[in-house]
């Protein structure tokens, strides 16, 4: 049999059938659901008079539009409303498991199937919505899909699919301090371009992945997508298996035993072929920020704002110029000279409790600027509790943060939570497109720890200097 | 599903890296539990001004381009979220068919299972395409998908790519749910094999 790779693991343990084009079908072993991209599916089953397949494989969360202040009264947004209550009604009436805005257990779609205990090692794992590569932290098989492929997948249990190709992204020796998974996924982001991984499903190992908590792993995983890439994938190991262990979903006794047996053969083959590979050095990465509106444009915060003619091609010359205008930056500005409006922590890429104590720790003691509006947004009910029963939400309270209810939120703006048009904000989000955060807003991305600093000193900061200034004082 | 054998038409060029689903079909659009009625969001930010007005320097708002049903773009586009309003948008508006270097996966799929054709062409070609695009209302695209050609007003031949399976579905309109689900038997027997060689598949009831 000849070498493979986790990728092709996981695929051919899912094939179905397959045409004689190689277009194949695929098994879905896990369905994530949210209010924003299900409701057209629902319908699309209901007039075809067809029921949802397997129920107890799909789990539904509202997460996009809902407010992040107190639910307990209800919701004002009429549209909002109506799209939360569309989904409350078609998951009961399909017989959905669904966690509503009241439910400790609600929060953002890609927090709870982990926190849960629904994702697992070698599962292919869907959900309308694109930053399901996140998912792939517990080498589970997982990407976005369109309301077409929702129905699909409601329907049949199964995907269309053709196999992508296989990309290596290894990654070598240790992080710096102060330097997170937010800034290795930005990195790799800045140096594949957004395009990079497209028709490719990227494995992420080597030294610095290893070394990864799951939480870490899945701030990488989370931002695959925005490198362009179908799904990411860390094989999983021993720190995988302990994460899993005794959550609500996992498997349970003999099966937990069976399950971890398969799962510790879920590797690449030594000698396995990658069409693509890209090896990275951990250590030369310092803490990163974005300067423009893609993912791409991410730079070392000790750099300063680039020209457009420092681009060779000229498309990216003309995006790097739309970029500026719309940033209001001038090229040549050192990026720690750059003032901030808000601060967001929070989103499926960085609003897990791991996040929330690299923040405690920056802002401990310090105040946030007085010209900067914070806010923390716990990505899920059961994250806030831990958060408050650590005692992280009275440091970031105290501090001067907004600490809010789980949801979105300001990742896109669905809901009030929004910038105005000039506001700049330090984002531990994952896209900095025109508009994302709100008509106009201006979005860095960056680590939960950096915005932290950001937050304390009122402009973009090296968190090297004040976790130094911590430590010596 | 749309079926779509031949395309003959205006195409508007708009010839931008990265175009994102955010910028195709902005947020306050996916508040909706329908499928249509999203063309008049569509490139809204680029499309208004402000007070909601036409901003008149943009393509789709050009006398020559009100009608196209192709777009010619760049690298990239349809990147970012999975929101299948983007393909919603664009179908809504009138245009059946995207020309780009390449597109992002997911957009890709969506634009397929709505019925409308994705093509990929090489930098130049798309180069060349898009200066006969800014020929405008005369400058007529003709796309043929059993022959896997685009041919340019100036009666060039463009040879694209597509996957046999997709090429079938289009041309004949077919409703993909239903196809698979005449694959009862294989899923079933799949469904079978796995439950008993992965037993732990079934999530624990938490
Ligand atoms: S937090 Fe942002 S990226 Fe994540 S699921 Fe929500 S909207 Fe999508």
């Amino acid at each position: 049999m000849s070498a493979k790779t986790l990728y092709d693991k996981i695929w051919d343990a899912h094939v179905v059938s397959t045409e004689p084009d190689g277009t194949c079908l695929i098994y879905i072993d896990r369905h994530l659901v949210h209010e924003v991209t299900s409701a057209q599916a629902f319908e699309g089953l209901r007039l075809n008079n067809r029921p949802v397949r397997r129920p107890e494989l799909t789990l539904a969360v509202v997460d996009h539009n809902i407010p992040t202040t107190d639910r307990s009264q209800g919701i004002d947004d009429p549209e909002s409303k109506l799209q939360m209550d569309t989904l409350a009604k078609n998951t009961s009436e399909f017989g959905v498991e669904y966690y509503n805005e009241l439910d400790e257990r609600q929060g953002i779609v890609h927090i709870i199937g982990p926190e849960q205990g629904f994702t697992l090692p070698g599962t292919t794992v869907v959900c309308g919505d694109s930053h399901t590569a996140t998912h792939g932290a517990f080498g589970a098989l997982a990407h976005g899909i369109g309301t077409s492929e929702v129905e699909h997948v409601l329907a049949s249990q199964t995907l269309l699919q053709n196999k992508s190709k296989n990309m290596l992204v290894k990654v070598n020796g240790k992080l710096a301090p102060g330097v997170t998974a937010k800034d290795l996924t930005l990195a790799i982001i800045a140096h594949t371009g957004t395009a990079g991984g497209t028709g490719h499903v990227i494995e992420y190992a080597g030294e610095a992945i290893r070394n990864l908590t799951m939480e870490g792993r899945m701030t990488l995983c989370n931002m695959a997508i925005e490198g362009g890439a179908r799904a990411g994938l860390v094989a999983p190991d021993e720190t995988t298996f302990a994460y899993l262990k005794g959550r609500p979903k996992s498997p349970k006794g003999e099966d937990w035993e069976r399950a971890v047996e398969y799962w510790k053969t879920l590797k690449t083959d030594d000698d396995a072929n990658f069409d693509k590979v890209v090896e990275i050095d951990a250590t030369a990465i310092a803490p990163i920020v974005t300067w423009g509106t893609s993912p791409e444009d991410a730079i070392a915060i000790t750099d300063s704002v680039p020209a457009p003619k420092d681009f060779n091609d000229e498309h990216k010359q003309a995006s790097a110029q739309r970029s500026l205008d719309y940033m209001g930056l001038t090229a040549g500005t050192p990026m720690t000279d750059i003032p901030v409006d808000k601060v967001f922590i929070g989103s499926c890429t960085n609003g897990r409790i791991e996040d929330l104590r690299e923040v405690a720790k920056v802002v401990e003691g310090r105040q946030v600027a007085t010209h900067v509006d914070a806010m923390v947004v716990p990505g899920s009910g059961l994250v806030k509790a831990q958060a408050e029963k650590e005692g992280i939400a009275a440091i970031l309270k105290d501090a001067g943060f907004d600490w809010r209810e789980p949801g979105c939120s300001m990742c896109l703006g669905m809901n009030p939570d929004k910038l105005s048009p000039g506001e700049r904000c330090a984002s531990t989000s994952n896209r900095n497109f025109e508009g994302r955060q709100g008509h106009g807003g201006r979005t860095h991305l960056m680590s939960p720890a950096m915005a932290a600093a950001a937050a304390v000193t009122g402009r973009l900061t090296d968190v090297r200097a004040l976790l130094n200034e911590g430590a010596s004082a | 599903m749309k079926a779509l054998k031949e395309l003959s038409g205006v195409a508007a060029p708009l010839p931008m890296i990265n175009v994102d689903t955010d910028m195709i079909i902005p947020k306050q659009y996916l508040k909706t539990i329908e499928r249509t009625g999203l063309g008049k969001g569509l490139f809204h930010s680029m499309r208004y001004n402000d007070d909601g007005s036409d901003n008149p320097d943009f393509v789709l708002n050009k006398e020559a381009y009100r009608d196209s049903k192709i777009l010619i773009a760049g690298d990239n586009f349809g990147c970012g979220s999975s929101r299948e309003h983007a393909a919603w948008a664009i179908d809504d508006f009138g245009i059946r068919c995207v020309i780009a270097p390449s597109f992002s996966d997911i957009f890709y799929n969506n634009a397929f299972k709505n019925g409308m054709l994705l093509i990929r062409l090489p930098q130049e070609q798309i180069d060349e395409l898009t200066k006969q695009a800014e020929f405008g209302s005369n400058a007529v695209f003709n796309i043929d998908l059993e022959n896997q050609l685009v041919i340019a007003p100036d009666g060039s031949e463009h040879q694209f790519e597509i996957d046999e399976f997709r090429k079938h579905c289009l041309l004949h309109g077919l409703d993909e749910i239903a196809l698979t689900l005449e694959k009862e038997t294989a899923i079933s027997s799949y469904e079978s094999d796995a439950s008993s060689s992965r037993s732990w598949l079934t999530p624990a009831a938490g």
